[in-house]
């Protein structure tokens, strides 16, 4: 590992720490988030050809309240700089303030009146220490850009006139499932997103499971936050499996399960035996669950589709999505056979009209079920819906190969069945 | 979600003239127009690139079968109406306003400062998450 990645693990690590130290002193979390992202850049720059400094939080708080006084000019510019000698003597915050910290940053950045687009780059900011660069190419947006949304979405947490404290009790729960959405779409992003270098993507899923740690220390009795954790670690597992050498889709049915990470598999599935047996079922729970029943089977085949369709059931009772019900029609083809499934996939369709997972799911079930040309018109419809290219690109696959199938083509082997696969989100 | 807002040559429901015959505070007042979108699409954190494409009359038209030398036709083109003349791409939270900056370029002011309804064709680029694990 070379010096650099240590220093940003480093600074990705100390961010939450310094931005709450410097928020703490100055009240001011716009300002102070600018401040601290200036430190981390020049700490960056400076730290692996000066050295490190003895006192890390010390050295950043102190260039963060440096940079908040010449900002300023301020008649306060005086005690600043007076602050600045006794953030010398800073010592790191002990465990729980950092807790705390971490929490009430969360809280701020992914505030209600807030959209997941303005929320998310804010929290990779000042809650994960990514700089603004970093962000913007993860997402193809210029800088700029970016930098216009965070400083947007700040003025906004600002005018909320959130104090810079934990929500009270009552509005805890309620506050920590944006927190924990703001996470699963960071997740998301990178694990499932088409745009952007794989590189770039992996380490927007690596940061997601990074700050959902953070959330799961401070929080270690929160079953909803133990299972969002356990369900990004049992679908990072399947990373390496997930896609073929050209990049393509590979679907659950075909993966080469033993590329699958064991390591990040037996953590999910401890994390989620624990979170369950707690007793408060939550949807990240579930999907957890889900995953968990998937990642345990050594082959498909082996998969428990009974369990996996008693947990969409209660996944479906949870939320009340459609996109739930139609994961829970393949499982239900699965079980009980491919009419069953259409017979569930017709009622749902109902409800979700021309959605192109409801002509994919249809793809998939008229083909086990034997009904060639209408799995052939599903793929085609899905295809055309669909905005992402992997998923395009394996359902024209797809209708391909049933097409030169009809047409007498020679082609690999009858196994409808097995390419049925759960779709993993709701 | 991003979506590519792209413009033609063709002549717009509000304005037949072509650009180059405008008034010189006619063209500055729309150049400014654009400029200013941008700057504003800027500020909300929403755009990610806007270019203007040099003219029709530069235009190459390339075809190849891979291995004999490329068909390469040069312009004029009669039918350069159709060709492409700039674009601008834009990252917003929904559909709906991606049509919402599309109605505002498309208003842009021509000879005398009358919105020359230039037809905007909206297009979502493909790049949202996979949805499902196929």
């Amino acid at each position: 590992m070379s010096t650099e990645t240590t220093t940003e693990d480093l600074l990705r690590e100390l961010a939450p720490q310094v931005l709450g130290a410097v928020v703490r002193r100055y009240r001011d979390f716009a300002d102070a988030e600018d401040a601290v992202q200036e430190a981390l850049i020049a700490a960056a720059t400076q730290w692996p050809t000066d050295g490190r400094p003895d006192n890390p939080v010390g050295w950043l708080v102190r260039v963060a309240s440096r940079r908040m006084a010449d900002q300023h000019h301020r008649d306060d510019a005086r005690r600043l700089r007076e602050d600045l000698a006794a953030s010398w003597s800073l010592a790191e915050p002990g465990d729980a303030q950092g807790h705390d910290d971490t929490l009430i940053l969360m809280f701020m950045c992914c505030h209600p009146s807030l959209s997941p687009a303005s929320a998310i780059p804010l929290t990779l900011r000042a809650v994960g220490g990514l700089t603004t660069r970093e962000i913007a190419s993860a997402f193809l947006v210029p800088e700029p850009t970016i930098g216009q949304r965070i400083t947007r979405a700040k003025a906004k947490v600002k005018a909320s006139g959130e104090p810079f404290q934990l929500p009270s009790t009552a509005a805890r729960a309620e506050r920590l499932r944006s927190v924990l959405h703001v996470l699963y779409l960071v997740f998301n992003e990178g694990y499932a997103a088409t745009s952007g270098s794989e590189l770039a993507r992996s380490e927007l899923s690596g940061e997601a499971i990074r700050l959902t740690r953070l959330v799961h220390a401070a929080l270690p009795e929160d079953p909803e936050v133990a299972g969002l954790l356990a369900l990004m670690l049992l679908t990072e597992a399947r990373r390496p499996a997930r896609t073929g050498p050209d990049g393509e889709l590979v679907p659950l049915a075909e993966q080469d399960r033993t590329r699958w990470d064991q390591d990040l598999v037996a953590e999910g599935v401890a994390l989620i035996t624990d979170a369950l047996a707690q007793g408060t079922i939550g949807e990240y729970q579930v999907q957890a669950a889900i995953n968990a029943v998937h990642d345990q089977a050594a082959r498909h085949d082996d998969t428990n589709w009974a369990e996996i369709l008693a947990l969409y059931e209660l996944l479906e009772r949870v939320t009340q999505n459609p996109m739930v019900s139609l994961n829970r029609a393949v499982a239900v083809a699965m079980v009980h056979g491919p009419a069953a499934g259409l017979e569930m996939l017709h009622g749902v369709a109902e409800r979700l009209g021309d959605h192109h997972r409801v002509h994919s799911v249809g793809g998939h079930l008229y083909e086990m079920a034997g009904d060639r040309e209408a799995a052939i018109d599903e793929f085609r419809a899905a295809a055309a819906g669909t905005v992402s290219v992997p998923e395009r690109d394996y359902l024209v696959a797809q209708a391909a190969r049933l097409a030169a199938a009809l047409d007498g083509e020679p082609h690999s082997g009858e196994r409808g069945c097995e390419r049925v696969v759960p779709t993993e989100q709701p | 979600m991003k979506f590519m807002l792209l413009q033609k040559y063709e002549e717009t429901e509000g304005c037949s003239v072509p650009m180059t015959e405008w008034k010189p505070e006619d063209v500055t007042a729309h150049i400014r127009f654009q400029q200013t979108l941008n700057e504003q699409l800027t500020e909300s954190g929403e755009l990610v690139d806007a270019q203007g494409l040099a003219g029709p009359e530069q235009a190459k038209f390339v075809v190849s079968n891979g291995t004999s030398a490329p068909v390469i036709t040069d312009g004029p083109f009669p039918e350069s109406k159709e060709l492409l003349a700039g674009y601008r791409m834009v990252d917003v939270e929904t559909a709906e306003r991606a049509i919402e900056i599309a109605a505002q370029a498309s208003a842009a002011p021509g000879p005398d400062g009358v919105p020359i309804r230039q037809a905007i064709e909206v297009r979502q680029v493909m790049g949202a998450p996979a949805d499902s694990e196929v």
